[in-house]
Parts: C-alpha cells; structure tokens; sequence
C-alpha cells in the first residue's frame, strides 16, 4: 500500500480560511436557530465559541460537517461547498474530525478498533497500516496501553481522549469539539484539556465549543459569543473575556465565571436570564459551587 | 409504637411471621399432593406407557439420529433465511424511500397474520401448480423457504426495533468520521443492533425448532422425518407415548443448550458494557 498524502489544498494556501461560512441560517420548523451567521476560520487557528444553553453553538458545528442540514447561506471547506447536493460530504468529513460532548465511542469495538474502522473504510487502509496509525494517536492521548479495552470499561475522560484519537486518525485538517469536557466529573477535564492544548500548539485548526472559560482565554487564537442564534462579538480572547464590549457577553460571563453572582439588571432581558439559570443548572450539577441554586430559590 | 392502636397490632402476627406461616401451608400442600398423586399412580402401568424399555431401545436405535438431524437442519435453514431476509424488511421499514416501507409494512403483517402450516402447504404444492419448478435443495428447501419466510416476518419487526436502539450518537459519530450511510450501517449499527437483540431472536430460533414439527404437512419421505413426526409414526404403530417422549426429549437437547449459550453470552456482554 502507498501512504496516502492529505489532499492537496489548491483553494486555500496556508493562513487562508479553512472554514468560511458566509449568511449561514438554519431552522428546526419555523423557530430559526442560526441567524445569518458570517465567519471564517483560517489554517492553524483555534476559535473558541461560547455562549449560553441553546444559542446554536452545537448547530453551528454540526453545520459545518453537515450533521445538520442548513437552512440557507454557504458553508466553505478547504473551498468545497457542503451545501452543494454535488459535493462528496463524506470525503469532506474525513478532512475533519468531530468530537462529541457524550462521546459516542463505538461501544461494540475495543479502543483500537475504534480507531481504525474508518480509516480502514475511508481511507481503504489495510488493518496492520491502520492500528500503526492508530496506535500513534492513542500514544498521543496517553492511552496506548488501552488499545484493547472496550469503551466501557474506560473512565469518561479517557473514552473523550480515546474519541480525539479515533478523529486524529483520520490525519484531518481541522477538528470540531461540542463541548468535549462538559460530561466529565471535574478532576477529568484536566487530561483531555491538555491534549486539546497540545493539539492546538502543534497548529491543528480547531473550534471548540466550551464553558472552559481559562482554556479558551489560554488557547485561543479568537473567541465566539453567540447569543440566540447570532454571533453578538468576536475577537482575540483577551478583549471577549477580559473586557467584553456587549452587554450580554458580560452578563453571560459574569454567570460563567462565578455563579454566586446576582445580576442587578437581570430583569432587562429575562431571555437572557432564563438561559443563564439554565446554565447555573448545568454548572451545579457538574459539581460547581451550588450556592446559585439556593440563591435561585430565594429570589423566585 | 406506644400508640393504643399499635399496641392492639401486637396481638396479630407480625408480617414476618405470617409470611412464615404461608410458607409453611404452602409446603403442606405439596406434600400431600405428592403423596396423593404416588399412591393414585399406578407407577408400573405409567412406566409401560411412557418409558418402556424396549420401545426406547427401538426409538434410539431406527432412525432417531436421522430425525434429530433433519429437525435441526430445518430448523437451522429456515432461522439463516429467515435472519437474512428480516434485516432486509428491517432496513426497508426504516428506509427513507416510501415504497420500500409499505412493501416491508404489507409483508410482515401478511405472513404474520397466516399460520405457518398454510405457508407450508402452499410451498409444497407450488411444483405442482407450475410445472417446471423446482425449489432448490428439495424437501429441505422447501421448508427452509416456507418456515424462512414466515420467521422473517417477526424476525423483521424485531431487529427495527433493535436498530432503532442504537443511539443516534453512533451514527453520527460514524458519518462525521466520513464513513458512508451502508458503512456506518454495517459496521457500526447493525453489529450493535444484533447484540440488543440476541435474547428475543433466540425466542425466535427456539420457535423455528419447534414449527420445524410441521414439516410432516408437506409429506416426507422417512429420510426426511422430523424429530415429530418420527416419533408419532413409531408411537401410532406400537400404541405407546415412549417414542412421543424421546422425541419430546430430543427437543430439549436441542433447545435448553441454546437457552445457556445465550444467557452466558447475555452475561458476558453484560460485563462489556
Ligand atoms: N434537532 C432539533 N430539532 C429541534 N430543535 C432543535 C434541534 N436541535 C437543536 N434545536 C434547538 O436549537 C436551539 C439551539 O440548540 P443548540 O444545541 O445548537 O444550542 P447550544 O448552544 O449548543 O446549547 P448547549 O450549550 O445547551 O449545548 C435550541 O433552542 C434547541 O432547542
Ligand atoms: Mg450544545
């Protein structure tokens, strides 16, 4: 067998955009969930996207690898349209690699099978050239003495670093991370933070979707907020997190980075709140700080 | 516990003793039903009827290898088709393509809705309604097909089921990895689908072996007995039930080590996950 070098990027030479998507819309029935959102990611560069409980920020991502069909706008990879009926979006989806809050390993294939099933599908490797790459990648996560376990009898952060693994090997371009760390008990977000850190460093192009407010401050190259459905500010993270212009942004963070936090102007914008309740919800049941709840029940 | 109206209670057994007394009742019973049914029985006249020596030496020895055999190769044939043929209604059920839906939707009510024994008669006179045909493999064709189509028909809605267990995610992760929807189907989907449904498709398989028995309908030749039929000929001839329950045994053999595999291997996957 001959190596297969990763496609050729005729269309974007690097420091150009990897990702551009342009008036991107999507609906589920008549409620409109994205709303003409415009971005690009270009080569090597990390984006964080935050934003509150059901702003879109999954649909956005799953936009982008065509788990979900868009409403309208475009949606530009390596300068091939996934929104073209005519493009192959499985040969686009091998160019990049997802992982999932909840993980979703294979949970009928040990660790190492997981690893090299589509690389033997996709990429038609044969079964001793895919476990090499596999190996390597789960060398990288820290697991390579787990190649034959079975998912199940890994704990949640080594089933998330063995998930990073399983999308490395697919050698793709760029990776999408929903909120990998969220479905971990708190002392296992360090392991998989830490290979994202890595990843990042060694210049993958990723966006991660996170309530990892330090990491995305230390690791990214660029910040998201998207409330309801549009991105309301972006930049370098210093400015988004440190010295958020827009009034929800902060309202947003002031919840994220301490939930004890009463909000003096909570009653302006009660969507807002709503959401941020939602999200006090997600953090207490994590294991955060639960004073917010207590605080919740006296103030309603 | 000072309160008058539990001070009255004490009185009354508590429940630990009445669930002991029950227990003990229960117990008496058996007893005397034993002793009623061993001294009612007349044990030689039953040993006649049901175990008698040399009928048993007779079923063993003319043909039971051939019965048991033929049963399992029946029953076998008609589970392999009928396996096949149920992912397929299966994966039709679930298509997106209407047509293929309400195909698979009319079959598997049809063949659910007929007893087997009328599928059975049709496949055997087949040939005879077109001359020229011949269903493949002979007698054992034709029950495989007969048996296979009918066992499809439940094994069909069984495996939707099992396919539609699996969670969303494992698609997803499949399709984002680029795999193709067949792919991600066969090598993701359906092998976990198949797990799911490993103890009621057992059901079933236990079900083929015993629909086997209505193979005689179609009219064997003695070579191709089932384990039923052979022993209702030699128990009818002799006026005797040991054939009968040798066969009825023979079952059993079949079936209870089926029973085992699958709850070893229930345990074990159990332990999997
Ligand atoms: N398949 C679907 N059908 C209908 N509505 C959906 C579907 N998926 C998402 N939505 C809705 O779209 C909105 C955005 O959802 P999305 O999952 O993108 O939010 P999110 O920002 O990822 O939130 P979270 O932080 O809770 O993950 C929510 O209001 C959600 O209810
Ligand atoms: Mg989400």
């Amino acid at each position: 067998m001959t190596t297969h070098p990763s496609p050729t990027r005729t269309s974007s030479p690097p420091g150009d955009a990897v990702v551009e998507i342009t008036d991107l819309r999507k609906s589920f029935g008549s409620v409109e969930v994205l709303t003409n959102i415009t971005t690009a990611i270009s080569q090597g560069e990390v984006v964080c996207v935050i934003g509150p409980s059901g702003s879109g920020k999954s649909t956005l991502l799953r936009c982008i690898n065509l788990l979900e069909q868009p409403t309208g706008g475009t949606v530009l990879v390596d300068g091939i349209d996934v929104t073209d009926p005519d493009c192959d979006i499985d040969r686009v989806r091998s160019r990049m690699g997802m992982v999932f809050q909840q993980f979703n390993l294979f949970s009928h294939l040990t660790v190492l099978d997981n690893c090299t099933v589509a690389q033997q599908v996709v990429h038609r490797r044969d079964k001793s050239q895919a476990e090499q790459v596999a190996r390597s990648n789960l060398e990288k996560v820290g697991l390579a003495d787990r190649a034959d376990a079975f998912p199940a009898q890994l704990s949640g952060g080594q089933q998330q670093r063995v998930a990073i693994a399983r999308a490395l090997s697919m050698e793709p371009d760029l990776m999408l991370f929903d909120e990998p760390t969220s479905a971990l008990d708190p002392e296992l977000v360090g392991d998989v933070l830490a290979v994202m850190r890595r990843l990042a460093s060694e210049g993958m192009t990723m966006i991660v979707v996170t309530h990892e407010m330090a990491f995305a401050r230390e690791v990214a190259d660029r910040v998201i907020f998207m409330d309801g459905g549009v991105i309301v500010e972006e930049g370098h993270p210093d400015r988004v997190i440190g010295d958020p212009q827009h009034h929800r942004t902060r309202t947003f963070l002031k919840r994220v980075l301490d939930p004890t936090h009463v909000d003096p102007d909570a009653d302006v914008e009660p969507g807002d709140d709503r959401r941020a309740q939602i999200k006090e919800a997600e953090l207490s049941a994590r294991g955060e700080p639960r004073v917010s709840s207590d605080m919740r029940d006296q103030r309603f | 516990m000072t309160s008058p109206a539990a001070a009255g209670r004490v009185r009354r057994l508590s429940p630990r003793k009445r669930a002991q007394r029950v227990r003990w009742v229960q117990y008496a019973v058996l007893v005397v039903a034993v002793v009623v049914l061993v001294s009612v029985a007349d044990l030689p006249q039953i040993q006649k009827v049901f175990f008698r020596g040399d009928l048993i030496v007779d079923t063993l020895t003319q043909g039971l290898g051939r019965a048991l055999f033929n049963t399992v190769a029946y029953a076998l044939g008609a589970f392999v088709l009928g396996l096949v043929l149920g992912t397929i209604l299966a994966l039709m059920r679930l298509s997106s393509v209407g047509p293929y839906r309400w195909i698979a939707t009319v079959y598997i009510e049809f063949f659910r809705g007929l007893p087997a024994i009328i599928v059975l008669l049709a496949f055997g006179l087949l040939p005879l309604a077109f001359p020229g045909l011949e269903i493949p493999f002979g007698i054992y064709g034709t029950v495989w097909s007969a048996l296979g189509i009918v066992a499809a028909a439940y094994m069909a809605e069984t495996i939707r089921a099992g396919i539609q267990a699996v969670p969303k995610g494992q698609v997803e992760a499949a399709r984002s990895l680029g795999m193709p929807a067949g792919a991600a189907t066969r090598k993701i989907v359906l092998p976990q689908a198949f797990r799911i449904v490993t103890p009621p498709l057992t059901n079933e398989l236990i079900l083929v072996v015993k629909d086997s028995s209505l193979a005689y309908i179609i009219g064997l030749s003695s070579t191709s007995f089932d384990l039923t039929k052979y022993g209702r000929d030699l128990a009818n001839t002799n006026a005797n039930l040991t054939p009968l329950v040798i066969a009825g045994l023979c079952y059993l053999l079949i079936t209870l080590p089926l029973t085992f595999a699958v709850r070893r291997m229930e345990a074990k996957t159990a332990r999997a996950r």
